[in-house]
């Protein structure tokens, strides 16, 4: 692989600028180094800096063009590397800056990569808003945004309306949601009230293998032992429905999985209520309990909401639970114990296998990953500011 | 305390409503309200009990499913090799003895097997030429030949050959194939069972530490008994380097400008802004962004470690940069000052006596942050990992390049094929999965408790 070459010749290159910027700069002061403005090691780094990291942009833009030319263009930037290090080398006198060099070469390297968040963000929404845009000429945005039936078939002629899946997902995140938001906030108060150092040094961390449990394991969890044991159980007695995925068993396993993110939430959130308020409300002789419901928690109660909305937006974006727990009918129904699908699934389900980038049944899952990223960015941003707010109150 | 109890004179005695009874017998508000406190209580424990029982159920389920996928059954009969079948031409040149085809080793076989069913006095009622053929694994008579091609000096010879069994007859020693469901299922009888039972008592069927599913690549449907992680573990470990080699010191630039450099002003507060959103986006998310920007937009090839290393350095960098910040942020401003003032310029402050120690702290994020890499299935679907791959990639950076496959993205492909062999499997690749993210968390923790410092 000759690119890997040139990258490798390429540093090679300013390894050896690198001594040569070193010795040439000990020559010009004659040997002693405290004649020079800067330590010698930072005229090596200048020579080394000056020679690599043109060469190497050079490379990635080539590379952005296609292998062939980066291929063709190889002798070129071993070219470009050699007239940088002819370049910084000529340049090196006693009374030449070279620590100053050196450092604003690295502080552009460090505002360079503190740009690729935002550069991750633009290509976010560059592909999805491009790739949108091309599905909305060839299906019109009525029929998707307001379409009830999701039925796409592969020669054509499907209908593609989101409220199918909207409805799955907002479905199913609300059972996640009643699962976890009772559950990590009363885990949460207890540890941070109730709970001895001793229990909570051991409740907390076990609570919390529970978030660094990876999201495809829950996602067998549903389909090998929680469908069966719902349908088995509850949905076949009860006759409410056959099969073993269900919105149920999808809402229960997320909610599993969403414990430890409301808990610590809450937890920090809670923590963060100041002792004033609760030594003032056990002083005037209510009990602990009351002291938490009537002072804590309404004073932490927009941090909740934050934590609430920011795991509403987990919920929302979760893929393996539903992919493999909630089923794949797209339907309107109230019925828990039914199959639904969601958005998530439907991008995993329309992009995996062949695609056909110009049929509007491969480009609908951009659209759909458009209205995901709208929906969550939404609620983070009103989450963010909320918890934000909230903040400034205590301190 | 002691005041009180001296002077009692000098607290004037407030009059309250005559109390009827003693303070030591409880009226009926406070027990109404002790109720409700233990009530409060108990709803405490009980959501801690619920989480910590889920925490149990999941694993107990995980491991109790996975650990067969770590134990397989293996025929070991003697095989006598004729000449005649494996090498027609009777000239012992492998080039020669490559083109008889598998089929007929697994001809070989059966006949072995009814040889050994006469040897040792088996009968079994209606044991069918295909029940005796579907005994052995598929894989069974291209190990065969294999081996006979790897040693032609083995022709003509009788040799004791084990080989995999195939996955009913495995599945019935691990419980999962009884006479019962062998009566509903085509592919299996209660001959075959029985014939495995028989083995069994003479010593002809074993079951040991199955080291092929950890370095078997996968294998097709109907072989579930041959499938093995070898190329989802290597393929991960290749993401994982890529992430490690970009993400740590991408992030920990981006950190040491917004932390140390970055002048308050609306970039950075715009980066701060996206950084913070970029950390929720959902990870399908960036799975698209990776089809469109990765493949479709800059042409590189499907199902490749590369493009899902990009994809989850991307993912990561957030995680990286936040607990980077935090790092830096822990390092106390007499450090800096301190530097500074005997000369330093503010970059070798930070690149000579912050980063190093906010070294612990950073890299115990990374190590959390690539163990959330390693565990990420959704963006790796969309970028093909999910496709049938049976070969290696080869060595790195050309391998970086080739298809190959992810564990959790493996344990998803197995989860969704339709033999119940393939469950166990991908329970055993999530034991396998676990047991690397145990290990990942116990090293960072390792690393906090050793080195972290308090000012």
């Amino acid at each position: 692989m000759p690119i890997f070459w040139t990258v490798l010749i390429v540093l090679a290159l300013g390894a050896l600028g690198f001594v040569l910027g070193q010795r040439r700069a000990l020559a010009s002061a004659g040997d002693d180094h405290r004649k020079l403005h800067s330590r010698p090691i930072y005229y090596g780094w200048h020579v080394a800096l000056v020679t690599a990291v043109p060469a190497l942009l050079a490379l990635i833009c080539w590379l952005l063009i296609d292998n062939e030319s980066a291929l063709r263009l190889a002798p070129a930037t071993l070219v470009i590397a050699v007239a940088g290090m002819g370049f910084a080398l000529a340049h090196i006198s006693r009374a030449f800056r070279a620590r100053n060099a050196v450092e604003q070469v690295i502080r552009g390297l460090l505002i360079l990569s503190s740009t690729i968040a935002i550069l991750t963000t633009i290509g976010i929404v560059l592909s999805l808003v491009f790739e949108s845009i091309s599905f909305f000429r060839l299906y019109p945005w009525q029929s998707f945004f307001f379409g009830l039936e999701w039925t796409p078939a592969f020669q054509g002629n499907s209908s593609l309306g989101v409220l199918p899946l909207l409805w799955g997902t907002l479905y199913i995140s609300l059972i996640a949601l009643l699962v976890a938001v009772p559950i990590g906030l009363f885990a949460a108060i207890y540890m941070s009230e109730y709970a001895a150092p001793r229990i909570r040094g051991l409740v907390k961390p076990a609570i919390e293998i529970l978030a660094g449990i990876p999201t495809i394991v829950y996602g067998l969890f549903a389909l090998v032992t929680v469908g069966p044991l719902l349908r088995d159980w509850i949905a076949q007695p009860t006759g409410l429905g056959e099969g073993a995925s269900s919105v149920m068993t999808a809402g229960l396993v997320m909610g599993i999985m969403l414990i430890p993110f409301v808990s610590s939430l809450s937890d920090d959130i809670i923590n963060a209520v100041p002792q004033s308020l609760r030594d003032g409300s056990l002083g005037l002789g209510s009990t602990h309990s009351e002291t938490i419901t009537k002072v804590v928690l309404p004073a932490a109660l927009p941090g909740i909401v934050g934590a609430i909305l920011l795991a509403a937006s987990r919920a929302i974006g979760e893929t393996m639970i539903v992919v493999l727990g909630a089923g794949a009918m797209a339907q309107i129904s109230g019925n828990p114990f039914e199959a639904m699908t969601t958005i998530t699934t439907r991008i995993v389900s329309q992009l995996t296998g062949d695609n056909d980038f110009a049929s509007p049944e491969t480009l609908v899952a951009f659209a759909l990953g458009l209205t995901l990223f709208v929906l969550t960015l939404g609620l983070n941003v009103l989450a963010l500011y909320i918890v934000r707010k909230y903040r400034e109150q205590y301190e | 305390m002691t005041d009180l109890t001296q002077t009692p004179a000098a607290i004037p005695t407030p009059t309250p409503a005559p109390r009827k009874g003693s303070l030591m017998v409880a009226d009926k508000a406070t027990i109404r309200r002790n109720r409700a406190e233990a009530r409060f209580k108990a709803y405490g424990i009980g959501a801690i009990c619920i989480a910590l029982i889920a925490l149990v159920f999941l694993l107990f389920t995980v491991i109790r499913d996975g650990a067969g996928a770590f134990q397989q059954t293996y025929v070991s009969i003697p095989v006598t090799l004729s000449a005649d079948v494996v090498d027609p031409k009777g000239n012992r040149d492998p080039a020669e003895m490559a083109k008889v085809l598998t089929m007929s080793y697994g001809k070989l076989m059966d006949a072995a097997l009814t040889d050994w069913m006469a040897a040792n006095a088996v009968q079994i009622e209606g044991l069918s030429q295909a029940d005796i053929k579907g005994f052995f694994s598929g894989q069974a008579s291209a190990e065969l030949r294999n081996m006979v091609l790897a040693d032609p000096a083995l022709v003509g010879q009788q040799v004791d050959a084990t080989v995999l069994a195939s996955s009913r007859v495995d599945g019935m020693f691990k419980g999962r194939v009884t006479d019962e469901s062998a009566a509903r299922d085509a592919k299996t009888s209660s001959q075959q069972i029985a014939l495995a039972r028989a083995m069994e008592e003479k010593g002809a069927l074993v079951t040991r530490f199955n080291s092929d599913f950890i370095t078997n690549p996968d294998a097709s449907d109907n072989r579930p008994e041959a499938a093995g992680i070898g190329v989802a573990m290597l393929g991960s470990l290749y993401m994982m380097l890529i992430v490690l080699v970009l993400a740590l010191p991408i992030g920990v630039a981006a950190s040491i400008y917004l932390e140390e450099f970055a002048p308050k002003n609306r970039w950075t507060d715009l980066i701060e802004v996206n950084i913070s959103n970029l950390a929720a986006v959902p990870s399908i998310v960036f799975g698209i962004l990776g089809l469109a920007a990765f493949i479709n937009f800059m042409g590189l090839p499907r199902s490749a470690p590369i493009v899902g290393g990009l994809v989850l350095t991307l993912m990561t960098l957030p995680t990286i940069i936040i607990s980077t910040r935090a790092a830096l942020k822990a390092v106390p401003p007499s450090i800096r000052d301190a530097a500074l003032g005997v000369g330093a310029s503010r970059m070798q402050t930070v690149f000579h006596h912050v980063l190093p120690l906010a070294m612990p702290g950073i890299l115990t994020g990374t190590i959390i942050g690539l163990a959330q890499a390693l565990g990420e299935t959704a963006p790796l679907l969309l970028i093909g990992m999910v496709a049938f791959v049976s070969t290696y990639p080869s060595a790195p950076p050309e391998g970086l390049m080739d298809p190959a496959s992810a564990l959790p993205v493996q344990v998803y492909n197995w989860a969704t094929r339709a033999d119940p062999a393939f469950f166990e499997r991908s329970s055993g690749a999530i034991i396998v999965l676990l047991i690397f993210l145990l290990c990942m968390n116990l090293l960072a923790i390792f690393l906090r408790r050793k080195f972290e410092r308090r000012w």
